[in-house]
């Protein structure tokens, strides 16, 4: 940790201190957690939700690992494992296996609220270059897992969605279709597939525990970002991480996990697909293959393009759809704004709600069934998403005048944001208050 | 007021006078950790009840099977909650034999009469795992080894058990387990059924 | 470097603007007609069921136990319930001694071996069995229904869109193909093998009205059997089939979610008595102080500084 007064561990018992001598993780617990990490004291709520992504890691780890207990990776037994064995006779399997598939929808909700956050508070920006690009990993990683559990119950869904999105790779010239074929380790996707998808499945998410380790180090090293981007100057404008913030996520934390169980309970069908309580049926397609919500996204960017130009149009689409999340790797680059936080930058304040607006639309266009109006609005989306991104944030942060930045954190929380940023000479009374509340 | 700041760290250190102020304070922190807790360990429940037998695990509680064409002096291996079970029937020579043993000198003391149904002491019906550490003993079928007292011989680690199944010589700690069962008719038993 | 991305994100641009022009182009020129589906299809009925909403629940034992007579004495003939065990019927208020006589007396046999000879035989159910199909597999079902495949019925309610609704709305919503279809789309008429049916998303359904005829099922506590009935029954009880733990989620989620409640309730607490402290620093002699509020108020109307 790098700040000069972060509290250095000492032990309060003998045998903490017998612990720390011989494997360090009590100093390092307090050092990542406790007292000894001083993080900025004006954290709004949206630095909340690294943690709970966190937490629905740890939700998802433990109900898969309890529902690996009873699940047969078998074509023929797969889909009566999931909705005859868990769901009616192992002793609470209901409430796991809802936990698990509500779990996924949260782990993606709250993940996705955290990468906004980045994008509007500039949290990939240097020195967190490391931290956002691990970031994205994690994400990939996580679409992965996500694509591959959902073939598992081998429902007409998962199977249909298995066919589709292994179906890209085909798109390749030359290498696509043999490339699709020792994925699958078949022409369909059939036993092979669901062996080694649940293989998979298990792995990957402890691969993901890792590169969360990776990230939460790669922050700790400079710490942690605030609302108004600027740097951490002197000790009062942090706080130590417990017990302010261990209180402020737990609540929270609480009360995210108030809304999840409440899905969990009375509403944990409403996001499945109906054809997915179908037996999988290589014979017989589904009228409307839709991935899970939290693709929608990239499906309609996928599904976008439409004509043939120069290369066909399946590999634009597939193309275009890696290709939106790999151009996230570049943004530090992208975005050269000296200036950290959208909330001093007006004009990026402006195409960041932009984009958000664009998302959910891209989403909307990508969940719902194919239509000529829905496609146009789809291609508009999908061209903005990337004009944003590689055109248009590079000319704004070479040309955007941002707002004037407070001195401080500890000076924009003592006074307020408004009138410490505001250009000198506009700031009021601020003199007189200072002198009797700095000292 | 930087002492202030800087000591923010904990409540302790603010010094807000009233014993009010710091037992409301506790119970607070007390009262949100308490229900953490609590909640943890509820949620530990359905982890650790999931791994008890399912439902349809324990609804194959009974298996019927037909004695009809045992003969005296012979016995057959069925199969109830995939384990083996041995129905045997006793010649008059096996019973007299059973009921001669002292039961002083019985490590698990049981008479036949008590392993058997009356009226019906010639139908043994044990469960064919060894008591000592799970192995199917030997002597159900013809042919095979049924050790010195006439009854099964255990070959991982020298179990013998007489004509009425009881623990003679060797390791077992106990008698061959009798399971509950019916006699559905003079021909069928049903094993695993509540008299 | 930035270069390069930016002519990349042109060229994705400026495919997509060529695919909405191609599209755009493409619907104006061949309007495509709407097909007899898109006009005369219509969206389930409602229904009301005691299993709805947040405090739905099974205690309706009665209409669940006439839905399974229904099932059993009209559907099953051709609709397997796979899923279902006969031991399972201890859910809709059946006992053991019931259950073993539905299971014996259950017209479809199990699949078993001779012990004597190893041949392939049948045997009667038990209550630990799953409800046996009333086809030995997907060949014999298909060979006897015109080539189409009764579905499972275990979770036909979560299958459909609109699940108990929509089964109601299919078993009542047989009719004659009304003229107007038969005038707008002629290609759109009724094959011989099939039934009209504007509930099932292609109009045409291979099944055959199973509800023909009121008191085609005799109840035994009263209720009249009129189709509209039936069809009630039936659907309650098949979303039983798909969610028998329904009444038990709802019960623990209200336990769950009062204690979750009140758990945040006390965090929160917690949490603003944590940071009272820390906040007091800044509130002391900072702007949140009234006085000061004002005083920084007066300045900034003085000087134009937006709020």
């Amino acid at each position: 940790m790098s700040f000069s007064w972060a509290r250095p561990y000492e032990p309060k018992s003998k045998f903490m201190r017998w612990l720390d001598e011989r494997l360090p993780l009590p100093r390092l617990v307090y050092g990542a957690t406790g007292p000894g990490y001083p993080v900025p004291r004006n954290l709004n709520y949206f630095w909340n939700f690294g943690v709970l992504a966190g937490i629905f890691l740890t939700i998802q780890i433990v109900t898969g690992i309890v529902l690996a207990m009873h699940y047969v990776a078998s074509t023929d037994a797969a889909f009566d494992s999931v909705t005859k064995l868990i769901m009616r006779d192992v002793s609470a399997g209901w409430l796991l296996r809802y936990t698990h598939t509500t779990g996924a929808s949260f782990f993606f909700l709250v993940t996705y609220i955290h990468i906004f956050r980045g994008l509007y508070y500039g949290s990939y920006k240097a020195p967190r270059e490391l931290v956002w690009m691990l970031g994205l990993v994690i994400y990939l990683l996580m679409m992965a897992t996500a694509f591959m559990g959902y073939v598992l119950p081998w429902g007409q869904m998962s199977y249909w969605g298995a066919q589709v999105i292994t179906g890209f790779f085909s798109a390749f010239p030359l290498i696509g279709e043999p490339l699709r074929i020792w994925l699958l380790g078949g022409y369909a996707p059939d036993q092979a597939a669901l062996t080694r998808f649940f293989s998979l499945h298990y792995l990957l998410p402890f691969v993901i525990a890792g590169v969360v380790i990776l990230h939460i180090w790669a922050l700790h090293i400079p710490g942690s970002g605030n609302p108004t981007g600027v740097d951490v100057k002197e000790e009062r404008d942090t706080l130590p991480f417990h017990p302010f913030y261990t209180a402020k996520d737990g609540w929270f934390s609480t009360l995210v996990l108030l809304i999840f169980f409440t899905v969990v309970y009375f509403a944990p069908n409403f996001l499945l697909a109906p054809d997915n309580s179908i037996p999988a049926n290589p014979l017989a397609t589904p009228a409307h293959i839709v991935p899970e919500w939290y693709f929608w996204p990239f499906y309609a960017i996928l599904r976008s393009f439409t004509v043939d130009f120069i290369l066909p149009a399946k590999l634009w689409g597939v193309l275009a759809m890696f290709g939106s999340i790999l151009l996230l790797f570049f943004l530090s680059w992208l975005d050269r704004s000296p200036v950290r936080s959208g909330s001093y930058r007006p004009m990026f304040k402006r195409f960041f709600w932009l984009l958000v607006i664009d998302v959910l639309i891209l989403g909307y266009v990508g969940g719902a069934p194919i239509s000529w109006w829905r496609t146009a609005l789809g291609q508009a989306a999908a061209a903005y998403y990337f004009l944003h991104f590689l055109v248009i944030l590079p000319i704004v942060s070479a040309f955007e005048v941002p707002d004037p930045l407070p001195n401080s954190i500890s000076e924009s929380v003592l006074h307020g944001e408004a009138v410490e940023a505001a250009p000198a000479g506009q700031r009021g009374e601020r003199a007189g208050s200072v002198a009797t509340a700095a000292e | 007021m930087a002492t202030k700041a800087r000591s923010a760290e904990g409540p302790e250190g603010t010094g807000s006078a009233d014993g009010e102020g710091v037992r409301r304070r506790d119970f607070l922190n007390v009262a949100a950790v308490s229900f953490a807790g609590v909640g943890g360990v509820a949620a530990l429940a359905p982890l650790l009840v999931q791994m008890a037998p399912s439902a349809d695990v324990l609804a194959m509680a009974t298996t019927e099977v037909d004695i009809s064409k045992i003969r005296s002096g012979q016995g057959i291996k069925a199969q109830w909650r995939k384990q083996p079970v041995f129905i045997r029937n006793l010649t008059p020579a096996e019973i007299q034999e059973a009921n001669a043993v002292p039961l002083s000198s019985l490590r698990d003391p049981e008479t036949l009469a008590q392993r058997t149904k009356p009226g019906k002491t010639n139908w043994l019906i044990t469960l064919g795992v060894c008591t000592h550490l799970g192995c199917v003993p030997l002597g159900i079928a013809e042919g095979e080894n049924r050790g010195s007292y006439g009854g099964y011989f255990c070959p991982c680690h020298g179990s013998m058990y007489d004509t009425a199944a009881r623990i003679r010589q060797g390791p077992a700690p106990k008698n061959l387990f009798v399971p509950d069962y019916q006699f559905t008719s003079p021909t069928t038993v049903t094993i695993g059924a509540k008299g | 470097m930035r270069f390069i991305l930016g002519f990349i994100g042109a060229v994705f641009a400026g495919v997509l603007l060529i695919s909405m022009i191609g599209n755009l182009s493409t619907y104006f020129t061949n309007k495509p007609a709407p097909l007899a589906s898109d006009v005369f299809h219509k969206e389930p009925r409602e229904l009301h069921l005691q299993s709805d909403g947040p405090f739905g629940n099974f205690k309706n034992q009665a209409q669940l136990q006439r839905g399974f007579q229904v099932y059993s004495e009209v559907c099953s003939a051709c609709h397997s319930l796979k899923l279902v065990s006969f031991r399972d019927l201890t859910g809709i208020g059946y006992n053991e001694a019931e259950i073993k006589k539905i299971a014996s007396d259950w017209k479809a046999p199990v699949p078993s071996i001779n012990p004597d000879t190893g041949e392939a035989a049948t045997r009667k159910a038990l209550p630990s069995d799953n409800f046996p199909p009333p086809f030995a597999n997907e060949v014999a079902a298909r060979a006897a229904n015109n080539n189409a495949l009764p579905p499972d019925l275990s979770l036909i309610t979560k299958a459909r869109e609109g699940g108990p609704a929509y089964v109601y709305s299919l078993l009542t919503g047989f009719q004659n193909q009304p003229a107007e279809l038969l005038k707008k789309f002629p290609e759109a008429k009724t094959p011989p093998n099939l039934h009209y049916n504007p509930y099932f998303a292609n109009l045409n359904i291979a099944m055959p009205p199973p509800l023909t005829t009121d008191g085609q099922v005799q109840y035994q506590d009263g209720t009249k059997p009129t189709v509209d009935q039936m069809a009630r029954d039936v659907a309650a009880f098949l979303v039983w089939t798909a969610e028998p733990d329904l009444e038990r989620r709802h019960a623990a989620g209200l336990a769950v979610t009062v204690f979750l409640l009140l758990a945040t309730i006390f965090a929160y607490l917690a949490y603003q008595q944590i940071w009272h402290d820390a906040k007091r620093a800044a509130r002391l002699a900072g702007p949140l102080d009234p006085e000061n509020q004002a005083k920084t108020r007066r300045a900034k109307a003085k000087q134009g500084v937006a709020g």
